[in-house]
């Protein structure tokens, strides 16, 4: 069986900007509480973030919103610039970190156009009513490293594990396999699977979506090409890094415009 | 030069050692305060490992702040030694004489305070070790693409033969001071000069060893510098990073700034040291400013092109970036700064053969040469980051605290130190070398008059 390719399609019409991602990663992978204070200094970690643009002049604005988070990409710009190999491609498509390597050069960082990689400028610490709700799966970062989203791949090994011990195959859109972004999503907006699979969800909405397999022209940025059914996009594809993630853009029925970053 | 002073051997003895032999009264204090400074900068530096890097200005996007910058300057300072002792050796300048152990000493006292930068610009500086590629227990190999691992070898390999280079010129002299020295002293002195004797097959072998290191050097030259430009040219995320025109840019800004220490450092020798100013004269200031002016020019058209360059195609993102550069305070105020300093202001003055031959007016123009050099830097690295990605949600700015200010402080506290500590023990002014000028010189007839010339090595 070919290794899976694990990769996620956002679907930016279905996001309302609620937040319940960021707070579900934050639980599941033993994130450091963001105060007040990581905010004002610019220095909260959060693995997946959503940026929210205001668009248009009063009264008709409209807020957009994009979850962002590591793309995991094929030619990932952060991985070549580790001088210590503590960030480099597994052969499930993912993009990971070894902490223990890393010795926080933060080149990673400047290297990734997403801006998703996070440093740990402050020794973490839990207030003691959350002392016992740490993961046991998740490796607790030290201070002076770098970490990002790993798609949870604690789940993704548990996962892999017991099919394996089961003698079951991994079923598409697993509860246990899926990451705690995608469980936590209330509109379904974040869909996770295996693109190696054709009858994965993802890979039939990336036929669908992106056609062409990732790359090309979609719509331009004036959006000419009104008619063009297919809303799927990479972030800042420009760069070619081939991410994992596609995006699904904005349907807008009243201005036709094309929400594209 | 036109200048002609023959002064005998003793005479140079005796200026070249004072430094050595007497101790000027304020000696003490100027290192008793410049090591102060180290102490308050490491001792900033260990609050810094004992709380993280939180207690510095550093957020996301901005990763990189003054200890990179820092470190690009001290490295570009290095460029001095190679460019006076090895090229200015091998086209055969006279003038590069006198002052070429100066340079080569700044050489080495500035890539040791650049490579305390990376110690103190890293999360866990007590692994910094990893990057070197030697099978440590760990059992990973380093990453060979990544520029962090070619820049210690080519700052390690840039900082061995510097080191080497200014050895090997110090052995003749070494062995004048262990004769002009009794008891413990002359003995160490007798050990650090490897038994010289000033035998013609030891001369043969000092002449050929400079030499050669002055050419094995030369790729030195342009790699070292180069490969700190793929620093930031190597990441295609960052707008004002990513160009090809890095490497010279970066190269002959490193000339520039390091040149111009060079000339600071004279003026300061000419002052401090008595007698001094017998052997380094206006004449050497003057062909300084001469060749400084063609390497300010040629520095300022590749920083020319390189912003006609980034503008050329007009991509969102990189304007989003200009504009922050160029026009919004306080990047603005720093950018006019850093062109007045870094080039209006002293290639002009350099113009005036009066200028160039003032100690003060010298002194003044190069410091503004290297206050305007560590700005290009500051504004190359944090504004680029600053406005990183299209993604205008994460823009940043970036402020240096204290404890950056301290350490940062430390690396100047650390080269003065470094050079006040070696005058002590070594004269600045390469004896043999003067000598062998001396022996060198003639005078030729054009026409009714009679100029100065020097035989040829």
């Amino acid at each position: 069986m070919a290794n899976p390719s694990w990769g996620m399609v956002i679907d930016n019409d279905k996001c309302t900007g609620c937040n319940a991602c960021v707070i579900a990663c934050q639980s599941e992978n033993n994130i450091p509480i963001n105060e007040e204070d990581h905010f004002t200094q610019r220095r909260p970690i959060q693995w997946i973030r959503i940026e929210r643009y205001w668009e248009g002049e009063f009264p008709n604005v409209k807020a957009r919103f994009i979850p962002v988070l590591c793309q995991h990409c094929a030619d990932a710009p952060c991985e070549p610039v580790c001088p210590v190999y503590a960030t480099y491609h597994n052969d499930q498509g993912l993009n990971v970190q070894v902490y223990n390597r890393c010795i926080g050069t933060r080149f990673c960082a400047n290297g990734c156009p997403y801006q998703v990689r996070h440093f740990n400028f402050w020794e973490p610490e839990w207030p003691d009513s959350l002392e016992n709700q740490l993961n046991p799966d998740v490796t607790v970062r030290t201070r002076g490293i770098m970490e990002k989203c790993t798609f949870c791949v604690q789940r993704i090994q548990r996962t892999k594990r017991e099919s394996e011990k089961n003698n079951t195959s991994i079923k598409d859109g697993d509860r246990q396999l899926n990451p705690a972004c995608v469980n936590g999503c209330a509109t379904d907006a974040l869909v996770f699977g295996d693109f190696n699979n054709p009858e994965s969800k993802v890979s039939k909405m990336k036929k669908k979506e992106l056609g062409h397999g990732g790359h090309g022209d979609h719509s331009d940025h004036d959006g000419h090409k009104e008619h063009d059914e297919k809303r799927g996009y990479h972030l800042l594809e420009e760069y070619g890094t081939h991410p994992s993630v596609v995006y699904l853009k904005k349907v807008d029925y009243e201005s036709k415009t094309v929400e594209k970053h | 030069m036109q200048e002609h002073i023959q002064l005998n051997q003793k005479e140079i003895n005796d200026i070249a050692l004072s430094s050595v032999l007497e101790t000027p009264k304020w000696w003490l204090p100027a290192v008793l305060i410049s090591f102060g400074f180290i102490v308050t900068g490491l001792a900033a530096f260990f609050y810094m490992v004992y709380h993280g890097l939180g207690v510095t200005g550093l957020n996301r996007p901005v990763f990189w702040g003054f200890f990179i910058v820092n470190f690009v300057f001290w490295i570009g300072i290095s460029h001095a030694g190679i460019m006076i002792s090895a090229i200015l050796r091998l086209t055969q300048a006279e003038w590069r004489r006198p002052i070429t152990r100066a340079a080569e000493v700044l050489t080495v006292f500035s890539l040791m305070a650049a490579l305390h930068t990376p110690l103190f610009h890293v999360g866990r500086p007590w692994r910094t070790y990893w990057v070197f590629p030697y099978d440590f227990s760990r059992g990973v190999w380093p990453n060979v693409r990544s520029p962090f691992v070619w820049d210690p070898s080519a700052v390690g390999t840039y900082l061995i033969a510097s080191t080497l280079f200014v050895i090997i010129c110090l052995l003749p002299d070494l062995a004048i001071i262990r004769d002009r020295t009794t008891g413990l002293r002359s003995k160490i002195y007798g050990i650090l000069c490897l038994g010289w004797r000033g035998t013609p097959r030891q001369w043969k072998m000092q002449t050929i060893v400079g030499i050669l290191l002055s050419a094995l050097v030369l790729p030195v030259f342009v790699s070292v510098h180069s490969i700190v430009s793929w620093d930031f040219a190597v990441i295609a995320g960052v707008e004002g990073w990513h160009s090809t025109i890095f490497a010279p840019y970066f190269i002959i800004g490193a000339i520039h700034s390091g040149v111009s220490a060079v000339a600071t450092f004279m003026v300061v020798m000419m002052w401090i040291w008595k007698g001094n100013d017998r052997i380094l004269r206006p004449d050497h200031l003057d062909a300084i400013g001469r060749l400084l002016i063609i390497v300010a020019t040629t520095w300022f058209l590749f920083l020319f092109l390189e912003i006609a360059f980034a503008l050329f195609t007009l991509e969102r993102p990189e304007i989003a970036l200009r504009e922050l550069q160029f026009f919004k305070w306080p990047f603005s105020g720093l950018f006019i700064l850093f062109l007045l300093t870094s080039y209006f202001i002293p290639v002009p003055m350099w113009m005036f053969k009066n200028v160039r031959r003032s100690l003060p007016l010298m002194f003044i123009s190069t410091i503004l040469v290297n206050i305007g050099m560590w700005l290009e830097r500051f504004l190359i690295i944090i504004p680029s980051l600053a406005r990183k990605t299209p993604f205008a949600f994460d823009w940043g700015s970036y402020t240096p605290s204290i404890v950056e200010i301290l350490i940062v402080t430390e690396t100047f506290a650390f080269v003065i130190f470094g050079l006040l500590m070696f005058s002590k023990f070594f004269p600045l002014i390469p004896l043999f070398d003067i000598k062998e000028g001396m022996v060198f010189r003639d005078e030729i007839k054009i026409g009714r008059r009679t100029v100065p010339a020097s035989i040829r090595e």
